[in-house]
């Protein structure tokens, strides 16, 4: 499906964003057969292709297409819930042109048959990258390491319990050890569910109020520091999936310090809404892990503006209605999200809080780097992957513009600035947006 | 004391907690529940002002007492009563709450009494409906009549509620009669302590308004009201005390703990008691006790809302 273009297509005029090289600046990108071959301010030195169909870029910018290192899908098992088509749909409405996809699927990834089921799948019926995660363990069950030399000869790109998080130690350790002669990324969400126990939002006065049981920081921060003292003694590429709290940032910025191969990830949500918006038990804010402080968001920003968070994911998770129309205690949690990670994340660049190629950066280049992707750039001989958005333009995210099969948006009539206007994949539109 | 201001509701049709009322509402509640007391006292009990509405009580989680009262309450105020149990065990969760409202939606009722074992879940099935709905109890989150019940007797005892030094005992961390009464004596000018274990303390507590307190002594001391919890002995999922033995030495009231306690203390229960647990029979019987006439106000207190709120439903007509 992801034919390269026939023709030549020029982009005029656009703003080029691309901090795979620090380049800002209004230029010309030239694509052919699904590539870059020039791109920047002096593009058209060599002359505009003959032949070439032109997209005029004024007044929009051009990014590479973003990389969303941490996508659930319901296929195979949960198809109600989103297909991978279903997903890269969304994905393409949203500027995103690669997701990892997460391995708790039923049957679960954790063998070359299944990661190959989804690549063929992707193929089949995807318009954007798909690239598979796979589990840590056979089944997800925390006993077994999965075959994870052969699974990335089978082009899996990470590897990750999903939602769970292993609790054995020596397990980990092993499985770290393991992974690291194959230079494996292990990426792994830190949740001690026995500290949390019932705990169903940020513990602390608000959960009090609404009479929810909390979850304490220290059940994000305990196993994360436990994981981290493993990446110190296996020196293998750990990757902190989602972290929350200030207190994760630090501990994650210490192990930068001592030179450990580890990278961290937060996703959007938890850098634009804390435990307040949950307000009168809104189920869609139910999180994992939850919606923290708003000191807690703050440090997640100034994280990511320093460094030691390295990208943004969307974390989507599509869910039944049904499932998140209960009580706040009874509910599932996630929140799909593929639609809103770019606008949700421009918040922080029209606020002032984060420079606009650095929030790129976090979804284009750095996670195409933390996979291993040739993606997430603009430069010349990238694939064409790239999304044109207008920056400024207003929008509100209403329900019926929802592409997920699943509806449960955390962000459901926010209002944004920076809508995605077209989206390329190889080359090829994948999305144009209406008007 | 700041609780958070999206709890507010729609005061004027629901009664969903005590959150998001005036303490001119309370107050108003309050006076009409007084008027509601001389009709319970009175040979002819009936009212007629409810006549040809319908009340529907679910209770999603079992309770003879909080039940029979919002009964009482709906009859002496001449409505047609319907109370439908539904056992924890058959409900598969939030779906059959969202269907249980639409259900009961369609039958018409002109107000809904739910309790929930589900913080929030009674808010959520207001949403759902078109008829007025109160809260008899929702999770850990709010029980509004219990509190309004508690400030009546409070308020025919002590003449007012401004002032007095309420210490509230025991398992705070998992009760809704402590959060919906520490919101109402806060409103209404009390000085609300608590007194409990850490373990049984909800995070956060000593922002919400109270004094916190680790032994019962000092708690006490010079207390115009001592508020028993019920030791919600089937919530504790976990190790929140070492044993009944331990909890009742150092939190049960008793003559020795009582005795810090001004001389004309009030001492409330909610019930069900577990005697001998957070309260010895002889306090419970015993001449300071009001625990009985917190029933009598129940009634009284539940007729005041039901007669508020469908004034009000009949206003917005």
């Amino acid at each position: 499906m992801i034919a390269a273009a026939n023709r030549p297509l020029v982009i005029e005029k656009a703003r080029i964003v691309d901090p795979s090289r620090g380049l800002d600046a209004v230029g010309t990108i030239v694509i052919e057969d699904g590539r870059i071959i020039a791109s920047g301010p002096d593009a058209l030195n060599q002359g505009r292709p003959e032949g070439a169909d032109v997209i005029d870029g004024t007044g929009l910018a051009a990014l590479p297409g973003l990389v969303d290192a941490r996508v659930f899908i319901g296929e195979p098992g949960g198809e109600h819930r989103e297909t991978i088509a279903s997903a890269s749909d969304a994905a393409a409405a949203g500027g995103v042109t690669s997701i990892l996809t997460m391995p708790d699927t039923n049957p679960v990834v954790d063998d070359v048959a299944i990661a190959e089921f989804v690549m063929r799948a992707a193929r089949d019926t995807a318009c954007v990258n798909v690239f598979p995660a796979a589990a840590l363990t056979k089944g997800l069950l925390g006993k077994e390491m999965t075959e994870i030399g052969l699974l990335a000869a089978a082009g899996v790109k990470a590897f990750t319990e999903g939602r769970k998080t292993l609790s054995d130690p020596a397990l980990i350790r092993r499985i770290m050890t393991y992974a690291r002669d194959f230079d494996a990324v292990v990426m792994h969400e830190t949740h001690d569910a026995a500290l949390a126990g019932r705990g169903v939002m940020n513990e602390g006065l608000f959960a009090s109020w609404l009479g929810l049981p909390g979850i304490p920081a220290e059940a994000e921060i305990i196993p994360l520091e436990r994981d981290l003292r493993l990446a110190a003694l296996t020196r293998c590429r750990y990757h902190a999936a989602k972290i929350s709290l200030g207190e994760s940032a630090s501990v994650v910025a210490a192990a930068k310090r001592k030179g450990l191969a580890v990278t961290a990830g937060v996703s959007v949500n938890h850098l634009s809404l804390n435990e307040n918006d949950i307000g009168e038990y809104r189920t869609y804010l139910r999180l994992s892990p939850p919606l923290r402080r708003e000191e807690d968001r703050q440090a997640m920003v100034a994280a990511l503006a320093d460094g030691t968070i390295d990208i943004i994911v969307s974390s989507h998770d599509p869910q039944d209605t049904d499932d998140k129309r209960r009580p706040f205690a009874e509910a599932e949690s996630g929140a799909i999200g593929l639609e809103t990670l770019l606008p949700a994340a421009l918040r922080l660049y029209h606020v002032g809080d984060l420079p606009l190629l650095r929030i790129v950066e976090t979804m284009t280049a750095a996670p195409a780097k933390l996979l291993g992707l040739d993606r997430g750039t603009l430069q010349p001989g990238a694939p064409a992957d790239i999304a044109l958005v207008d920056l400024d333009r207003p929008f509100v995210f209403t329900k019926d513009e929802i592409r997920s099969r699943s509806k449960n948006s955390a962000f459901e009539n926010a209002r944004f600035a920076g809508q995605v206007l077209r989206t390329l994949v190889a080359g090829r539109t994948v999305f144009l947006a209406d008007d | 004391m700041t609780a958070p201001a999206p709890l507010s509701h729609a005061a004027r049709r629901h009664l969903l907690g005590i959150q998001g009322l005036s303490p001119q509402d309370i107050t108003a509640l309050l006076d009409l529940a007084e008027a509601e007391v001389a009709v319970s006292r009175q040979t002819e009990k009936k009212k007629s002002v409810l006549k040809g509405r319908t009340q529907i009580n679910l209770f999603f989680e079992s309770s003879t007492r909080t039940q029979a009262s919002f009964e009482l309450a709906g009859k002496r105020l001449g409505a047609d009563v319907m109370n439908m149990s539904v056992a924890s065990s058959s409900v598969k969760k939030g779906e059959t709450l969202i269907d249980t409202a639409m259900t009961l939606n369609a039958m018409q009722p002109d107000i809904l009494v739910v309790r929930h074992h589900s913080a929030g879940a009674v808010a959520l099935l207001a949403q759902k409906v078109a008829c007025s709905v109160v809260n008899a109890g929702d999770g850990a989150h709010e029980h509004p009549t219990q509190a309004l019940l508690d400030a009546l007797t409070i308020r025919r005892h002590k003449g007012r509620i401004a002032r007095l030094v309420v210490a509230i005992c025991g398992d705070v961390l998992h009760s809704r009669v402590a959060r919906s009464n520490i919101i109402l004596l806060n409103a209404l000018g009390a000085e609300v302590r608590v007194v409990a274990p850490s373990t049984l303390l909800p995070s956060g507590i000593e922002q919400m308004g109270v004094t916190v307190f680790r032994r019962m002594d000092e708690g006490l001391k010079g207390a115009d009201v001592v508020m028993m919890l019920r030791l919600q002995r089937e919530r504790m999922e976990g190790a929140f005390i070492p044993s009944v033995r331990e909890y009742f030495r150092y939190f049960g009231l008793d003559a020795a703990k009582l005795a810090h306690a001004k001389p004309d203390a009030l001492v409330m229960h909610p019930g069900p008691m577990n005697r001998g647990v957070e309260i010895a029979s002889e306090i419970a019987d015993g001449p300071m006790s009001v625990i009985e006439e917190q029933v009598e106000m129940g009634v009284a207190v539940r007729m005041a809302v039901i007669e508020t709120l469908l004034d009000m439903a009949g206003d917005d007509r």
